[in-house]
């Protein structure tokens, strides 16, 4: 892989761990309110597979969503201040933490109704097809999604349409708090997506290269019109559920093994080893990267709330709008 | 003027939309070569052909989201959903998805879409045979519309189709076949405004709908006592056209308010309570009510005749106050 691109992938996985240890600290301080779900040790997924894509294919998320926001590209400041609920927030203070989005990156949103977006992403997907424009849509998803109808009724659409639509699923083994024994009878979720003839696979969701590798060919096999790709990744989230969560339903000990293979601490070393940067550089970018979300959390901090003149702005398009 | 049924003004609206814009299309059950349950969709089929004219399964969720995904992507989808009754499997979609994709991000896009579907009853029992336009019209960010003639079913379907924003058209089933003058050719309906279908200046009687026939029948009865009804259709739900209501109260100083669906919780009360709050001082008696029995809709013919209102219901109601 590319020396740059590796500094990329990893410099974004870093960014985001940084950004979700700083939103639980606003957290704390009450500067984020409501829900707030974090992605600390899963960032190889988002970072790996939407770095395979096309900056003008669309990304479509769950409400764990700032990891996808972060490596579509979005910038740190604009989506902190999204959750601490400023003007100045990519989604003018009116989403928060589980409906980041900006439409000027294709990145669609979070959506906070398990499952419900994949119809959504799959209708995404179809305005592609329809307009034969060779984009495609990549739709992530939790593992405790594969439940819902709502998941089964995209799947079908998907395959039946042959639509070019990339459906990941994060499988970080737990349903909020009850582990996936007892939430699914088909615990393989990829096998979920063969029922529906489609093309899938489970992979290492804690490797950052093997996800790029993986979605680079799923998109490939999206966008030459060959219908759907399913990726299940193996992850794990270190954090709770959301702040709210005191993880009694987890043993320490499994927390403590999946931590070895923090997907950050394996690159990093792995990029010292193959030369790609050295250990000094390595802990400049991250210094480079801290200041950088101490900035944003500052930019949060000091935007304005909303104007509250503009609360039923947006209800509906204005004439003539879009 | 060409006199044409209902169904055909609907077909008249799709097809010329269609054939004015290439991103228009429909997807719903049995619309393709069978036509329509209704056949509403009868020919369009065989001029647009299969990429416009889609059959879609039987996944009422899959196909709203499938439309607002792809709205959102570009077209300009129609959506068929059979029966209002069936819109529930789909409701997560429609209040949670479709009606909140503008405000939730921020007024960075729109859904552009018309989820077409029809009320009605005939013998169909319990689950097939209610009136949910007051659940689509609580929410905002829908629109919701009821026309009750072929010239209205025309103008404000291709109205809704051209309008930004999601557009719940909400047909009836006994309507269908009703004839009416519809011009050839292009006009559209305002999506927001009631209509006056019979002036007087005795009593108002509020009306949507398959209730507009009814009480149109009973104000030439009670033209025949000396009563000058006025016969107001509101047409629109959401967004409400009470101004056309309270200027005609204003005139009659008596109102009754006529629905077909159940009388709690409904449209009618929320009318009735708009005309006492803004016509209190006009009134001479208290604003009547002509609903739909509260009961599970039943199968026999009798009975189910006893639960939805007719003309000799509205003539009690109106004199009760006279």
């Amino acid at each position: 892989m590319d020396r740059d691109l590796r500094k990329k992938l990893y410099r974004q996985m870093v960014q985001i761990r940084h950004f979700e240890e700083k939103c639980a600290e606003l957290y704390a301080g009450a500067q984020i309110g409501g829900f707030l779900h974090l992605y600390i040790g899963e960032e190889a997924i988002a970072v790996g597979a939407i770095n395979a894509l096309k900056p003008d294919d669309d990304v479509v998320t769950h409400y764990r969503d700032h990891g996808h926001a972060l490596a579509k590209g979005l910038e740190v400041g604009p989506v902190m201040a999204e959750l601490c609920g400023r003007a100045t927030g990519v989604c003018k203070g009116r989403g928060g933490s589980m409906h980041v989005a900006d439409v000027s990156k294709k990145m669609w949103g979070g959506y906070a109704i398990v499952g419900g977006h994949l119809p959504v992403a799959t209708g995404l997907a179809h305005a592609h097809a329809f307009a034969k424009d060779g984009l495609v849509t990549t739709c992530f998803f939790g593992d405790a999604a594969s439940d819902i109808g709502e998941f089964h009724e995209a799947m079908n659409f998907a395959a039946l349409w042959k639509l070019p639509i990339v459906f990941v699923c994060e499988n970080n083994l737990y349903g909020m708090g009850v582990p996936i024994a007892m939430n699914t009878a088909q615990q393989q979720i990829v096998q979920k997506a063969k029922a529906y003839g489609m093309p899938g696979e489970r992979v290492d969701g804690m490797d950052v290269e093997v996800m790029h590798a993986a979605m680079t060919k799923a998109a490939t096999h999206a966008r030459k019109g060959k219908g759907p790709y399913f990726l299940e990744a193996m992850t794990y989230r270190f954090r709770g559920h959301s702040m709210a969560d005191p993880e009694l339903y987890r043993d320490k000990a499994e927390v403590e093994e999946w931590k070895k293979k923090d997907p950050i601490h394996a690159y990093r070393a792995l990029l010292i080893k193959e030369k790609v940067f050295t250990k000094a550089q390595a802990d400049a970018l991250d210094q480079e990267v801290l200041a950088e979300i101490e900035a944003a959390a500052k930019f949060a901090l000091d935007s304005p709330f909303p104007d509250e003149s503009t609360l039923f702005d947006d209800i509906y398009t204005p004439a003539g709008g879009r | 003027m060409p006199v044409i049924t209902y169904r055909e003004a609907l077909r008249q609206a799709i097809q010329e939309e269609m054939r004015a814009d290439p991103k228009v299309w429909i997807l719903g059950q049995n619309i393709a070569a069978y036509g329509g349950t209704y056949a509403v969709t009868k020919g369009l089929f065989e001029e647009f052909g299969p990429e416009r004219v889609r059959d879609a399964p039987i996944e009422e969720a899959g196909i709203v989201g499938l439309a607002t995904g792809s709205a959102m992507g570009g077209t300009r989808p129609i959506a068929e959903i059979m029966s209002i009754n069936f819109t529930l499997v789909a409701i997560d979609q429609i209040v949670n998805h479709a009606a909140k994709m503008r405000y939730m991000f921020g007024g960075q896009w729109s859904a552009p879409m018309v989820i077409r579907t029809s009320s009605g009853y005939g013998m169909l029992a319990a689950t097939h045979s209610q009136t949910f336009e007051n659940w689509y019209a609580y929410v905002p960010g829908l629109r919701v519309v009821m026309p009750a003639t072929p010239y209205d079913a025309k103008g404000m379907l291709k109205a809704a189709i051209r309008d930004p924003d999601p557009v719940m058209f909400i047909e009836h089933s006994n309507l269908y076949g009703q004839k009416g003058e519809v011009p050839d050719g292009d006009y559209v309906v305002p999506l927001d405004q009631a209509d006056v279908k019979r002036e007087g200046a005795d009593v108002t009687l509020v009306c949507w709908s398959s209730m507009v026939k009814p009480c149109l029948q009973a104000a030439e009865t009670l033209a025949g006592d000396g009563v000058a009804a006025e016969v107001i259709d509101m047409r629109a739900l959401r967004p409400l056209d009470t101004a056309t209501v309270i200027a005609s109260v204003k005139k009659t100083s008596r109102c009754v308010v006529v629905e077909e669906g159940w009388r709690s919780m409904g449209v009618g009360a929320e009318i009735a309570a708009r005309v006492s709050e803004e016509a209190f001082d006009w009134l001479d008696a208290p604003v009547g009510r002509v609903a739909g029995k509260e009961v599970p809709m039943p199968y026999a013919k009798n009975l189910e005749k006893l639960c939805i209102p007719n003309e000799q219901d509205i003539l009690a109601a109106v004199r009760s106050i006279l």
